[in-house]
């Protein structure tokens, strides 16, 4: 009984998960994209920890509170004060309109749950019902970062995309081993840095963070 | 146990002398690879003293040249004495590399030896004017590349193999590209390092085949386990097609022969040297190796292959070599037509040694030996020859040369013995191998195949035209850069070749005539070679100074008596003719027929010379002139014979790849969003496989 309840839960919050992926996907201003970046990162470590308290995987704890404390404030943070430093909180134009692209996103949803139905049969865990849900945000987030011209709004959706194969990882198989997680944390916050600082240079050198400038750079 | 392994020897060695010889302490393997350290070390010390050149040039130079005289007598030893192998304690992990020294890679290790001796004795000569640090370099690359040759020799494991082969043609490529600011030698090097990687991924893939996967039992890559392993006819064949592939790269086998007529003009003279004499035999080694040693199977079609191509590079070779004006071009292509006969006598050992005629294939084999070392000797000494005429003169075109024996009589002597070594004259060394592989091919008519039976003669044909044509080659090569009037008036200022590069011509000359005059002592030393790869030697049937490869009554040469009546003829003419016209010299002008006006630009040129040539085997060759009109005031004449086969073959490839390249470079955007694109949808369709 209380598996259920608490799987219901879960579900809730994935269900949550998918429409923060969506609301990315229409999202313009960059300190709300942060914003709703800080609050996929709660819902996924809120959904890792039930996920822990329900079927006694006592890991889970461990990334959970990884989760807490890189993508909901390190994370974040940083990114805010790039954005200060950087002064580049404006509205961003997509370049295909938010309602087409909300289209994709939806045909893109219905090919995730597709996709995931053979595998979540397969799976033995409690919450594989979710699995579609994680496999659509990482598509969700792979066409916001196709969808944007700005290096910001990439970075963001390449964590979202993390989000999205981390919450896949939870569901299907309780999680990766600890090790793995520590490894990708690791990885993710190095690539953090090294993308901060080639913000700044990419800016010092085109006077601006739009990539459609580093067309220039292909060979001829 | 010393004794035991006398008796060992005694078997082995027991055709050679007849005394016992006893097993040295150190076998010529510890040796060798000692020689190998020895020339590495001199790489080192070339790199560390690089500032300076009186250093190199009188030290690590003539310091490497003693390696190559102790490799030449491992060699030798090597020869007599029962295979030894060991395992290096070094190599990729887990997989140590293994050496070993037979017959057939001491013959090669002598061949190695001799000529690397004579040649680094005259680098040490040629280099001297050089800059210290590019001498610096150029000495590390030397050695490096000696070594990697003796490497290649000795390997016994695919890896070590390939690992010395890669070292030989990276050293090599960078001493072609030694004076690598002028672009067209950065062309010609790349030309040969990229024919040599795709011959060597032909290697590569020739190992993985004779590794023999699907056997089982081998899977190792050592040369012993390739013995063991059991080859089905068909994956020896593509075994075989890949090896002839990949080593025909490096010997430059028509059609992959483009590399050689750019690479050797491109290179120092006694890289050159070393490349053409030594470097394209590592090839011919690489090949008996695979298909007599490793290969389990041989089938006779192999062999009409390697014939084919033989004959259709020593045509090709010696037709291009007669419409050369560059030295250098000349004796490239020159190469391509000594390789040609070798690889044409290796088919036809193919042949015979299928048709179990073993007799005919020890004598093509012990012709194709014996060619091979002779190539050896008279190339290096005329790529030698030319690299002295080049440092006195600074002139590869022999359209500026001429009447140079006057001003350099030990160069210009010493070369006539290799041109009359190469177009294969008595008594020296390229008769006697050239008449050797014609005495198998006028023995085939035995053979149970009635088809080859008939080809055969059209080929022996062949070997005859290309031979002739190889003398007339000589006779241009010799007579416009040697003979006749200087062609400048600089050319009187030329200064013969110091002392070094004296005795490295001489040493060379010296073993042209000696392996011409006593051709059945090599017949001899060449039986181990041709015991191990086909179980049978050439008998020499006739007394030590005469060489008679089947029976005396057949056939029979012997030099010394041909010496002796050439040299009789030659004295009796030249007192005969004094004694007859009381000395009655008179000095005028050669050829001065009743022309008041005659200066040198009116000789015969290189041009000239080879015109009739290019008017008869004008389908081979695409030749691209240019000529003045009558009332030009600078009156220039050019002409250029290109290949053709590098219009048919190679260019369409090149432009094929240029295409395909460009079309694929339009995938390049430069917008991140379009790669992005292309990951989501290879993502998308991955996906849809994986559930569909």
């Amino acid at each position: 009984m209380s598996l259920t309840y608490h799987l219901q839960v879960v579900n809730l919050l994935a269900a949550l998960l998918l429409l923060i992926a969506f609301a990315m996907l229409s999202q313009r201003r960059i300190v709300a994209l942060i914003t709703l970046l800080a609050w996929q990162g709660v819902a996924l470590a809120a959904s890792t920890a039930i996920v822990a308290w329900s079927t006694g995987q006592h890991h889970l704890y461990g990334s959970a509170a990884l989760t807490v404390l890189l993508k909901v404030i390190v994370i974040p943070w940083y990114f805010f004060r790039l954005v200060r430093r950087l002064e580049m909180d404006r509205e961003v134009e997509p370049m295909i309109n938010v309602p087409t692209t909300m289209l994709i996103g939806i045909a893109l949803v219905i090919f995730a749950f597709n996709l995931a139905l053979p595998i979540a049969q397969m799976a033995g865990t409690v919450t594989r019902s979710t699995l579609g849900i994680a496999l659509a945000s990482v598509l969700l987030a792979f066409l916001m970062m196709i969808t944007r011209s700005k290096a910001m709004p990439q970075v963001i959706g390449f964590l979202a995309m993390e989000n999205g194969l981390f919450f896949a990882a939870t569901s299907a198989t309780y999680g990766m081993p600890m090790v793995v997680e520590l490894g990708v944390a690791l990885d993710v916050l190095v690539a953090l840095f090294v993308l901060g600082i080639f913000f700044f240079h990419i800016r010092e050198t085109f006077d601006s963070l739009d990539l459609k400038h580093m067309e220039k750079l292909k060979e001829r | 146990m010393g004794a035991g392994r006398a008796l060992v020897v005694r078997s082995q060695c027991s055709w050679a002398i007849g005394w016992v010889r006893p097993v040295p302490e150190t076998a010529p393997l510890d040796w060798a690879w000692g020689v190998v350290l020895y020339w590495l070390a001199l790489a080192a010390a070339a790199l560390a003293g690089r500032r300076q050149a009186a250093r190199i040039t009188r030290w690590i130079l003539p310091l490497g040249a003693l390696g190559g005289l102790l490799m030449a007598g491992i060699g030798a030893t090597a020869l007599m004495l029962p295979p030894s192998a060991f395992v290096l304690p070094m190599g990729l992990p887990d997989l140590p590399f293994h050496l070993r020294l037979d017959a057939l890679s001491g013959f090669f290790l002598l061949l190695l030896g001799v000529a690397s001796f004579g040649v680094t004795l005259h680098a040490t000569g040629y280099f001297r004017a050089l800059a210290a640090v590019p001498l610096a370099e150029l000495a590390l690359w030397y050695h490096l590349f000696l070594a990697g040759m003796a490497l290649v020799l000795l390997a016994d494991d695919a890896y070590a193999f390939m690992v010395a082969w890669e070292v030989m043609a990276l050293a090599s490529y960078f001493l072609v590209t030694s004076d690598h600011a002028v672009p067209e030698i950065r062309r010609a090097g790349f030309l040969y390092l990229l024919i040599a990687h795709v011959g060597a991924v032909a290697l590569l893939l020739c190992f993985g085949v004779l590794h023999g996967g699907e056997s089982g039992h081998a899977r190792s890559y050592a040369f012993d386990a390739m013995r063991l392993a059991e080859t089905t006819p068909a994956w020896a064949s593509v075994a075989f097609l890949l090896a002839l592939f990949g080593f025909g790269a490096k010997a430059g086998l028509v059609p992959l022969h483009v590399w050689l007529p750019e690479a050797h003009p491109a290179a120092p003279s006694p890289v050159s040297a070393l490349m053409s004499g030594v470097m394209l035999k590592t090839a011919i080694y690489g090949l008996l190796r695979v298909t007599f040693d490793l290969l389990g199977v041989t089938l006779a079609w192999w062999g009409v292959l390697a014939l084919a191509l033989g004959l259709a590079s020593a045509l090709y070779g010696v037709i291009f070599a007669a419409v050369q004006s560059d030295m250098k071009r000349l004796l490239a292509w020159s190469s391509i037509e000594n390789i040609g006969l070798i690889v044409a006598g290796f088919g036809l050992t193919l042949i015979f040694h299928v048709d179990g005629k073993p007799m005919l294939a020890a004598l093509t084999l012990t012709a194709l030996l014996y060619h091979a070392l002779n190539h050896a000797l008279f190339k290096g000494l005329l790529f030698i020859g030319t690299g002295s005429v080049l440092h006195a003169t600074g002139e590869r075109r022999m359209g500026r040369l001429g009447g140079l024996i006057r001003t350099m009589p030990w160069t210009a002597w010493l070369t006539l013995i290799g041109a009359l070594a190469i177009a294969g004259l008595p008594p020296l060394n390229g008769f006697v191998s050239e008449w050797l592989l014609l005495q198998a091919f006028l023995l085939t008519p035995g053979l149970d195949r009635p088809y080859l039976n008939m080809v055969i003669p059209v080929a022996a044909a062949v070997v005859v035209l290309a031979a002739a044509l190889a003398a007339y080659v000589m006779v241009k090569f010799y007579g416009v850069v040697f003979l006749g009037r200087p062609r400048d008036a600089a050319l009187q200022q030329a200064h013969d070749a110091g002392w070094p590069e004296r005795l490295g011509m001489l040493w060379l000359a010296a073993g042209c005539v000696l392996l011409g005059l006593f051709p059945s002592f090599v017949v001899e030393g060449l039986a181990p070679v041709t015991r191990q790869l086909i179980g049978l030697a050439l008998v020499n049937d006739g007394n030590p100074l005469l060489l008679a490869p089947i029976a005396a009554e057949r056939a029979s040469y012997a030099p010394l008596l041909f010496l002796g009546v050439v040299v009789t003829v030659t004295v009796a003419v030249f007192f005969g003719v004094r004694r007859l016209f009381h000395g009655r010299v008179r000095r005028a002008a050669p050829w001065d027929c009743g022309y008041p006006e005659q200066d040198a630009c009116m000789q015969d040129s290189a041009e000239g010379f080879g015109q009739p040539i290019r008017h008869i085997f004008s389908a081979f060759m695409r030749v691209e002139r240019h000529t003045p009109d009558p009332f030009d005031r600078h009156p220039e004449y050019r002409g250029d014979s290109r290949d053709r086969l590098w219009l048919l073959l190679y260019r369409p490839v090149g432009e094929a790849v240029a295409w395909l390249s460009e079309r694929t470079g339009r995938l390049q955007h430069g917008r991140i969003q379009w790669y992005l694109i292309y990951s989501f949808a290879t993502l998308i369709v991955l996906l849809v496989f994986v559930t569909g």
